[in-house]
C-alpha cells in the first residue's frame, strides 16, 4: 500500500497502531464499529480488535464520554467519538464538568488518559449543526488540551501523541480536511509534540496564523502575496490551539511586525481575540499595524448553498493582508 | 412483609388493525370517513412520490443530504391524522410526511434540501416547529409547548415525533419524566424503524419494547404496527383524546422499518442485510392500505393513476416554482438576518464589512 494517505486513512492509522501498541486503547461512539464511523475513520477496526474494544454505544453522548471517563479513571485508555462537535455539546457538563478537572479535583489521584474526538467545521455541505467551528468553548476551558490538525501527516501524529497523553485531549477533526488531499504518511511514525505551533512557511514581512482546514486557505494566500506583491508572509499553524504557544508566535511577529489571524469560528470572544491578546502582550512595541483577524461572521453557519459565504476565503485573507501590510 | 408483583405497573399493549395482505379487525379499527381514508392514501402516496423525487434530484447533485421516509408513511400520516390544525407538531428530521399533512409545501422543502434556510421559514398561521437535527432535542420544548396549553387552557395537544436510537439521549427520559411530573397534553411518536443509522435497534436498549418506558415515569404506553395506518391512527386518536380530556401523556411506538439509506450520506450495504430489507417490503405500508381500500371499494385503478398523476404534476410544478425561488436567492447577507429581534451593534458592523466584500468581490467577477 502507498504511503500517501487522506486525513481520515491517516487517522485510521494511528488508531490502529495505538490500538497495537497497547491493549488498554478502545474506541466507542455511535456507528464507529460496523459502519466504521460515517466519515470511515474507524474502518475495520472492529474486525481487527473485536467488539470489546471497538463499540457500537447507544445514541447518547453524554453517556459515550461519561462513561469513557469512567474507564479511564479505571486505567484503560479510550477513544470517544462524537459523531459531530455539534452533538459534543450533550456531553459538555461531562466535558467541563469532570473531563476536564478530575485530575485537578482529586488532587492528582485520578487522571483521565482519554481523548475525544470529533470532526467541525464547515465545507462539505452537510445539514444544520454538522459545520461550526465551536473550538473555543474546549480552547476555553481549563484543564483541556485542544489539538486540531491540519493535513494528513500530523492528524496521525498528533492522534497519537493525544492517545498517550496522561491528560484529556479534546481532538477536533476539520471535516474539510478530511478527503481533500493527500500527503505522505508512512507506518510506525513517532507521535508529534504537543504544545508546540509549527511555522509552515518561512517570511519576514507578515506572520499568518491559523490551524484546522483554514490553514491551506492561508498558505494559499501568502502564495499569492508572494507572487503578486512580493511579500514574504510567514505562515504558523497551531495543531496545538490550547494550551497557545505564545512564544512560538511572539517571535515571529516580532521580527515581522504584522499578524493575521484565519479561523472559520466566529469573531466575537474566539481563539483570534486570544491570538490577538498574546500577540499585544508578546510583541506590542514591535507591532506596525493592528492585529487583523479574519474569522467567520458572528451568526450560525448559514444552510450549505451559502456556507462558502461564512467561510474566510484565500481572496479575504489576502485582502486582509494586503491592508495590514499598507497600514 | 411481601414479595409480589406490583399490581400498579399497567402492562404494555401491542395494537394492529390492518394485516400485510388488506384484512381488518372491524371492531379494533378507528372510526374513519372514506374521503379522510381516501385523503390519508393520497398523503401517503405524496410522501413516497416526493422522497423518490427528493433522492433522484439529490443524486444528481441538485439537492444535499436528506433523511427518506421510505417505509414509515403510515407511522407519521397515521399519527397527525389524529391532531388539529390548530394543535403542535414538533418533529425531528424525518417527518416529511407528516410534515406534507400539515400543510408544509413541496417547493420549501426543495428549498431547504438545497441548502437555504429560506425553505425552513415557518408561515405565521403554523404551530409546527422546523425540523430539529440534534437528536431527542425536540422533546423537552413539546413538553414546554404542553405545558403552555394547559396553563392558558387553550384545549391544543402537541404531537412529538422521534426515532428509536432518541430514546437513548437523555433528553428522552428527561422530556418523559417532565410530562409525567407535570400532566400535560403531550403525544410522544416514537418510530422504531430498526435503526439509528448503523446501530440496531437491540443495541439501543436490552429492553424488550420502546413502548414500555412510558411505566418508569407513570403514563400509558402501547406498540402498534406502525406500517398500519389504521394502528397508528386508533392509538392516536386515544392518546389525543387522553391529552386533550385528561391532559395526560402517551408514548406511542410505532413498529415500522428505515426501507431506504439513513441519509443520503449513508450506505446501509455496510451494515445490514438485503434481506431484512426484503422482508420489510412485504409490509409496506402503502400497499397494504391500497389492498385494504380495493377490497372496499374505495380505490380502483384508474383513481389511482389519477392520482399518481396529480400528484407528479404537484411536485414537478413544486420544484419549478422551487427553483424560481432559488434564482432569486442570490444575496447571502441574510445569514444575518432574524438572529436578534434587532441587530446588535457589532453584528450591523458585520453585515456592513460583509456586503463590502460580497460588492468587491462582485466588481471583480465583472
Ligand atoms: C445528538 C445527536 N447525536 C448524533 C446525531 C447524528 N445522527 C443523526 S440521525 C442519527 C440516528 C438517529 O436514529 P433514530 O433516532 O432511530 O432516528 P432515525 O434516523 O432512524 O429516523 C444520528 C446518530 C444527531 N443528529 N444528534
Ligand atoms: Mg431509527
Amino acid at each position: 500500500m502507498s504511503d500517501e494517505r487522506t486525513m481520515v486513512e491517516a487517522l485510521n492509522l494511528a488508531l490502529r497502531e495505538e490500538m497495537d501498541r497497547d491493549d488498554n486503547v478502545m474506541v466507542l461512539g455511535e456507528d464507529v464499529g460496523a459502519d466504521g464511523g460515517i466519515f470511515r475513520v474507524t474502518k475495520g477496526l472492529i474486525d481487527d480488535f473485536g467488539e470489546s474494544r471497538v463499540m457500537d454505544t447507544p445514541l447518547a453522548e453524554a453517556g459515550i464520554v461519561g462513561v469513557s471517563v469512567g474507564m479511564a479513571l479505571a486505567g484503560l485508555n479510550p477513544v470517544a467519538e462524537m459523531q459531530f462537535s455539534g452533538f459534543s455539546y450533550f456531553a459538555f457538563h461531562q466535558i467541563e464538568g469532570h473531563v476536564a478537572r478530575m485530575r485537578w479535583r482529586s488532587r492528582g489521584r485520578f487522571t483521565l488518559p482519554l481523548v475525544i474526538r470529533m470532526p467541525f467545521g464547515g465545507g462539505v455541505r452537510a445539514l444544520e449543526h454538522h459545520s461550526e467551528s465551536r473550538e473555543a468553548y474546549f480552547a476555553h476551558t481549563p484543564g483541556l488540551r485542544t489539538v486540531i490538525p491540519s493535513g494528513p501527516r500530523n492528524a496521525c501524529t498528533l492522534l497519537k501523541a493525544a492517545i498517550r497523553s496522561p491528560d484529556p485531549v479534546i481532538f477536533l477533526e476539520p471535516k474539510a480536511a478530511y478527503r481533500a488531499f493527500r500527503e505522505e504518511v508512512p507506518e510506525g511514525l513517532d507521535p508529534a509534540q504537543l504544545d508546540k505551533a509549527d511555522i509552515r512557511r518561512k517570511g519576514a514581512d507578515i506572520t499568518m496564523i491559523s490551524y484546522g482546514a483554514m490553514l491551506r486557505r492561508t498558505l494559499e494566500a501568502a502564495e499569492t502575496l508572494a507572487e503578486e506583491d512580493g511579500v514574504e508572509a510567514e505562515v504558523i499553524d497551531l495543531p496545538t490551539l490550547a494550551p497557545l504557544d505564545a512564544e512560538t508566535i511572539g517571535a515571529s511577529v516580532r521580527r515581522t511586525g504584522r499578524a493575521v489571524v484565519v479561523t472559520e469560528a466566529p469573531l466575537s470572544f474566539g481563539p483570534a481575540g486570544e491570538i490577538a491578546a498574546r500577540i499585544a502582550e508578546e510583541a506590542f512595541v514591535y507591532l506596525e499595524a493592528p492585529v487583523n483577524r479574519v474569522t467567520g461572521w458572528d451568526v450560525p453557519m448559514p444552510f450549505f448553498a451559502r456556507e462558502q459565504s461564512y467561510l474566510p476565503d484565500a481572496r479575504r485573507i489576502t485582502n486582509a493582508a494586503r491592508v495590514t501590510l499598507a497600514y | 412483609m411481601p414479595r409480589a408483583r406490583m399490581k400498579e405497573l399497567e402492562p404494555i399493549e401491542i395494537l394492529s388493525v390492518l394485516d400485510e395482505d388488506g384484512n381488518f379487525d372491524k371492531e379494533l379499527a378507528p372510526d374513519i370517513a372514506d374521503e379522510k381514508l381516501i385523503a390519508i392514501f393520497r398523503a401517503m402516496a405524496k410522501a413516497r412520490l416526493f422522497d423518490e423525487r427528493l433522492l433522484n434530484l439529490q443524486r444528481q447533485g441538485k439537492l444535499g443530504t436528506f433523511a427518506p421516509v421510505r417505509g414509515q408513511e403510515a407511522a407519521q400520516v397515521g399519527a397527525v391524522a389524529a391532531i388539529e390544525a390548530s394543535d403542535w407538531l414538533v418533529p425531528s428530521f424525518r417527518e416529511t410526511a407528516a410534515m406534507l399533512w400539515r400543510g408544509a409545501s413541496l417547493e420549501d422543502i426543495f428549498i431547504f434540501t438545497a441548502g437555504y434556510n429560506e425553505g425552513l421559514a415557518i408561515p405565521d398561521d403554523s404551530n409546527d416547529l422546523p425540523t430539529c437535527v440534534p437528536v431527542a432535542s425536540q422533546l423537552p420544548h413539546a413538553v414546554g409547548i404542553a405545558y403552555a396549553q394547559k396553563y392558558r387552557q387553550t384545549g391544543s395537544v402537541v404531537m412529538a415525533f422521534f426515532g428509536d436510537g432518541a430514546t437513548s439521549e437523555g433528553d428522552f427520559h428527561e422530556a418523559l419524566n417532565f410530562a409525567g411530573v407535570f400532566e400535560v397534553p403531550v403525544v410522544f411518536v416514537c418510530q422504531n424503524n430498526q435503526w439509528a443509522i448503523s446501530v440496531p435497534r437491540a443495541k439501543q436498549t436490552r429492553a424488550h419494547s420502546l413502548a414500555q418506558k412510558a411505566i418508569a415515569y407513570g403514563f400509558p404506553g402501547i406498540q402498534v404496527d406502525g406500517n398500519d395506518v389504521l394502528a397508528v391512527l386508533k392509538a392516536a386518536r386515544d392518546a389525543v383524546t387522553r391529552a386533550r380530556e385528561d391532559c395526560l401523556p402517551t408514548l406511542i411506538e410505532c413498529v415500522t422499518y428505515r426501507m431506504g439509506v439513513h441519509t443520503t450520506a449513508d450506505d446501509p450495504t455496510v451494515y445490514r442485510d438485503e434481506e431484512e430489507v426484503e422482508e420489510w417490503e412485504d409490509r409496506d405500508p402503502i400497499e397494504r392500505l391500497r389492498l385494504h381500500m380495493r377490497s372496499r371499494g374505495l380505490l380502483d385503478d384508474k383513481a389511482e393513476d389519477a392520482m399518481a398523476e396529480e400528484l407528479k404534476d404537484e411536485i414537478e410544478s413544486a420544484w419549478k416554482s422551487a427553483r424560481d425561488t432559488m434564482e432569486g436567492l442570490t444575496d447571502p447577507s441574510m445569514m444575518f438576518d432574524h438572529l436578534f429581534a434587532e441587530p446588535t451593534t457589532p453584528l450591523r458592523a458585520q453585515r456592513n464589512a460583509f456586503e463590502a466584500l460580497r460588492d468587491d468581490r462582485k466588481a471583480a467577477n465583472e
